[in-house]
């Protein structure tokens, strides 16, 4: 812990100055109102007037929502909390004199800068990359690029099996554009999911007719005389077809900003574990920050997820407004997605091949499409984590059974309060515990409800 | 497939415009015999006052109405300006003559009209919804929603909006334009309880349709997600069991007309005399009707509301809620989020309440009092209450707003019931929609798709439980949330307001909301 006076400015009317206004820097301008009625807050963002939820962007262009529906905080929100709000891009930061420059407005001072700009996709240099109607996808300026380049096309090429090359394929999907799906390892998010997982999103690509193309990476865009994208190469020498590729092979923290700055930056801006750079009285939280060192033997120094971004912005905002500044320490990992229909919860560790010395079970449906995993320290049988595919479980369970390291017997014996699918809905539970019993010889039973209780919902 | 969809779509359209023609054909004759008929004796005057019509035939229905109405509005008037004033007729005739005296192809073949304008429809409607997401798999279906022009207030939604408004308008008001057609449905009500068809008859029929049909689509649409289905299946059963048939045969038994799920004070005359009277006068299953009526408010609505939240009778039961989740369903993102609408909300929700407690109130006070003093004001209130709440509200704005306002409107801003058992379910209640840990990622959708208006993720997002009264528990929100966040449940009451909720996952420090 660290005394607020060396941690940053505390003076009353201190101007606190957040560019970008994503889930970190909203959540740490929050943090920081609620414990400081004083500070003069700013929040900058070329993108957007508003905060908005980027993870929803994709149902705008599925047309379940509109902008309106995925801002998070009514448009009354910002004055009433005393938040300024600057649409606009920085081009220049001046960290002696703490001055920053607009594209359009005029120039301002800050007292405390905190970097919360979020990523940019990544780019590999493919031959082709300039060509019209090949892009990546972040943000809103991407999205309407999308609708640009989507106009009345029939084929889409979408290269990168992670969770926004996914999110590609089911929104094209959506609009009735027949999709080419290249991802780079053996099955879907290699990285990330064990081949069982794997598998299963794999056959639900499959099942909404998505050329799904394993192991397959691209090599060159070609275009026409109009440079306009319209075939590509794999590395396995096919040609396909094609008017629009969406590059989803990750993001890279958006730093350009920071460029030739005093401001130390590796892959992103570096921070302290108390999300200090630096350079006094300048933060960096969420996409765009790199921690020197991991938070934990299991987190990255660069932690780009929604999750993380919150805890981040939290974590600060208290630090900025509190007698004594924490070191960030997140607890249990926790993470979700949705796979087309199919959604994706995890909790604690479960790393796409299985470590030493770790133990783990599967259970999957017979229809191929509901999965179930658990690890667990093969020594000391405590649980390490959690997968579910195509079932809702209860993050406060996981939390805290992983936690307080439950062997995996007294997991499986109280996996009944872990149910979080909706009423009626099958419950895959007995299935798994019966599995379970099966493959390690235990003889472990739930509590049957009586009738009453199941009508009633009395004895939960 | 399409093609076949196509067709249906043709049929349905085909046939909702040989409803909306129906009104328009046949003759209208109007004889001393039928007037004789259909008048009461005290009101004998009216043969007289009705002569220069009898024998002309009207070769439509406007010119008959518009007729019948200047001579008996000019007898009225003269007796208005003579001070007779207990001669002045006020029961509405203009119905039961114009029935009487329609003669037309309508009357000669009604079946064939009943096939062509209802049966037609719900063909070609069927033929539609069957191959909808037919080689899908199971999963949400909101593509689109937004770029549609009937589900986004684009012309076809106003075309419905203002055809529904207009429906409504003439089957409150001047129903004696749409006698023609409950000539059409004659057979099917003289089948059902020996009596011809009233307006009332007629509605119930496309009220029941549009629930059965749209519930239909309701298994396309949600497949996969048993809690939709099993609900739906539970409105379609109530309606056409409890608000058509039940009742329908209890006339022909003689009894009063009686929805046995009806509740008050949604059910708004429940206590008014006729009601009771008619309860009264009927025995054993009368006496039935006015104790069941009684339990379900003052025990049935707090028992079941404390172990299941309002939802086991608004999205559950109640014929208003089903149609809303049936025929409202591809509206029900319209509604308004705001917090501008949910404070205007809870005034006028509980503004009907606090009338309908009032009215009934006089009313029964009035009763027991032998109509002495309040006869007049109880008289006006009940008008009153009829004419704002009871049709301009619950069935001019209820439904005809769909296409613009959203799929509760009535139930949100009118229903006096919906208000009683919201109460009960925000502070003695075990229900809630529980929110899971901190995996919400603000997205939107449960929010956008709360036929409600309640903003979901406002709750979500910062790890609580929502605990709103005004939830009626369709558990779309969890359908819709992406990351598996909400879950409806009845459980202990022990945590279920969550206040000061903690996003886990962090363990540097704990801010409160």
């Amino acid at each position: 812990m660290i005394e607020a006076a060396n941690y940053c400015n505390h003076s009353r009317d201190r101007h606190i100055v957040i560019i970008g206004n994503g889930i970190s820097g909203i959540t740490c301008a929050r943090t920081i109102r609620k414990r400081d009625h004083h500070a003069k807050i700013t929040i900058i963002s070329g993108e957007s007037q508003h905060f908005y939820s980027r993870t929803a962007l994709m149902y705008l262009y599925m047309g379940h929502m509109r902008y309106e529906n995925v801002k998070p905080y009514e448009d009354f929100f910002w004055e009433k909390n005393r938040f300024s709000l600057i649409h606009d891009w920085v081009t220049k930061v001046d960290l002696a004199e703490k001055k920053l420059f607009f594209k359009q407005s005029t120039d301002i001072t800050y007292d405390i800068l905190i970097i919360a700009t979020g990523s940019i996709p990544k780019k590999f240099g493919w031959k082709g990359e300039e060509l019209s109607g090949v892009q990546g996808f972040y943000g809103l300026q991407d999205l309407n690029e999308m609708e640009v380049n989507t106009k009345d096309i029939k084929h889409a090429t979408v290269v990168g099996g992670g969770l926004i090359g996914i999110e590609l394929c089911e929104m094209l999907h959506s609009r009735d554009i027949s999709v080419t799906f290249l991802v780079k390892d053996k099955h879907f998010w290699g990285s990330v999911l064990p081949e069982e997982e794997g598998s299963l999103v794999d056959r639900h690509i499959r099942e909404h007719g998505v050329d799904l193309r394993l192991s397959t990476t691209m090599e060159a865009m070609e275009g026409e005389g109009n440079g306009k994208v319209s075939r590509i190469k794999t590395d396995k020498g096919e040609t396909i077809n094609t008017q629009f590729v969406g590059l989803a092979i990750g993001v890279t923290p958006n730093v350009a900003l920071f460029q030739n700055t005093s401001l130390e930056i590796e892959t992103g801006v570096l921070v302290d574990p108390y999300f200090r750079t630096n350079i006094p009285n300048v933060f960096a939280i969420g996409d765009c920050a790199e921690f020197r060192e991991k938070p934990d033997e299991n987190r990255k120094n660069i932690e780009q997820v929604w999750y993380t971004g919150r805890m981040h912005g939290e974590t600060l905002g208290y630090n900025l407004t509190s007698d004594k500044a924490h070191t960030y320490q997140p607890g249990v990992w926790f993470n979700s997605a949705k796979f087309f229909d199919i959604e994706y919860q995890t909790y604690g560790k479960v790393p796409a091949t299985l470590e030493e010395k770790m133990g783990s079970f599967y259970w999957e449906h017979p229809n191929g499409k509901i999965g179930f995993r658990i690890t667990f320290d093969a020594k000391t049988q405590a649980i390490l984590g959690v997968n579910a595919l195509g079932l809702r479980v209860s993050h406060e369970f996981f939390d805290c059974a992983i936690n307080n390291q439950w062997k995996i017997n007294k997991v499986m014996a109280r996996l009944n309060e872990a149910d979080f699918d909706p009423e009626f809905f099958d419950s895959h539970i007995t299935s798994i515990l019966q599995a379970y019993n099966h493959r390690f010889g235990t003889q472990i039973t739930h509590k049957k409800l009586s009738f009453w209780s199941r009508l009633t919902g009395t004895s939960l | 497939m399409k093609i076949i969809q196509y067709l249906g779509l043709a049929l349905f359209v085909g046939g909702l415009l040989l409803f909306s023609l129906i009104p328009f054909i046949g003759q209208f004759t109007l004889d001393a015999e039928i007037t004789d008929k259909k008048i009461k004796e005290e009101h004998q005057e009216l043969l007289e006052v009705l002569k220069p019509m009898y024998g002309n035939t009207y070769s439509h229905q406007i010119a008959f109405v518009n007729d019948f109405n200047n001579y008996f509005d000019a007898y009225n008037d003269r007796l208005k300006e003579e001070e007779k004033w207990d001669e002045v007729i006020y029961e509405d005739y203009a119905f039961s003559i114009t029935k009487a005296s329609a003669h037309g192809p309508v009357q000669q073949h009604p079946w064939l009209f009943f096939a062509g304008a209802l049966l037609l429809p719900i063909i070609g409607a069927l033929m539609y919804i069957f191959p909808l997401h037919r080689d899908e798999p199971d999963g949400i279906k909101n593509n689109g929603t937004y770029f549609s022009s009937m589900k986004n207030r684009g012309w076809l939604g106003i075309l419905t909006g203002t055809y529904l408004i207009g429906f409504y308008i003439i089957l409150y008001w001047n129903a004696e334009y749409l006698t023609n057609l409950t000539d059409m449905v004659d057979g099917l009500s003289m089948f059902l309880s020996g009596e011809p068809a009233s307006q009332w008859f007629l509605y119930g029929c496309l009220y029941t349709l549009a629930i059965l049909v749209m519930g239909i689509r309701m298994f396309r649409r949600y497949k996969g997600n048993p809690y939709q289905i099993i609900r739906t299946y539970s409105v379609m059963f109530f309606q056409l069991a409890f608000a058509f048939l039940i009742p329908e045969i209890l006339v022909l038994l003689n009894m009063p007309w009686h929805d046995f799920k009806n509740i008050w004070p949604l059910d708004y005359d429940f206590f008014f005399e006729y009601r009771i009277e008619g309860m009264l006068g009927s025995g054993a299953l009368g006496m039935f009707m006015l104790v069941w009526g009684i339990i379900l408010i003052i025990l049935g609505v707090p028992i079941f509301t404390y172990f299941y939240g309002k939802r086991w009778y608004c999205s559950w039961i109640c014929g208003c809620g089903g149609l809303a989740e049936t025929l409202g369903d591809p509206y029900r993102h319209l509604s308004d989020k705001s917090l501008k609408a949910w404070k205007i909300e809870r005034y006028m929700v509980h503004g009907v309440l606090v009338f309908a407690v009032v009215m009934t109130g006089f009313t029964i006070w009035n009763y027991f009092s032998g109509f002495g003093l309040l006869g007049d004001a109880t008289g006006m209130l009940h008008q009153w209450y009829g004419f704002l709440i009871g049709a301009a509200f619950a069935g001019v704005i209820g439904t005809g707003f769909y296409p613009f306002m959203g799929n509760r409107v009535w139930c949100r801003f009118g229903c006096p019931l919906a208000a009683y058992l919201g109460i009960v379910q925000r502070f003695k209640s075990r229900f809630r929609i529980t929110t899971n840990g901190g995996q919400c990622i603000s997205c939107g959708n449960c929010s956008t798709y709360c036929e409600m208006g309640i903003d979901v993720k406002w709750y979500a997002q910062r790890g609580q439980n929502i605990v709103r009264a005004s939830c009626v528990g369709c558990g779309i929100c969890s359908a819709v949330c992406p990351r598996g966040v909400l879950k409806l449940e009845n459980k202990s009451e022990k945590g279920r307001i969550n206040e000061h909720p903690i996003i886990i996952g962090n363990d540097s420090i704990k801010v409160e909301n």
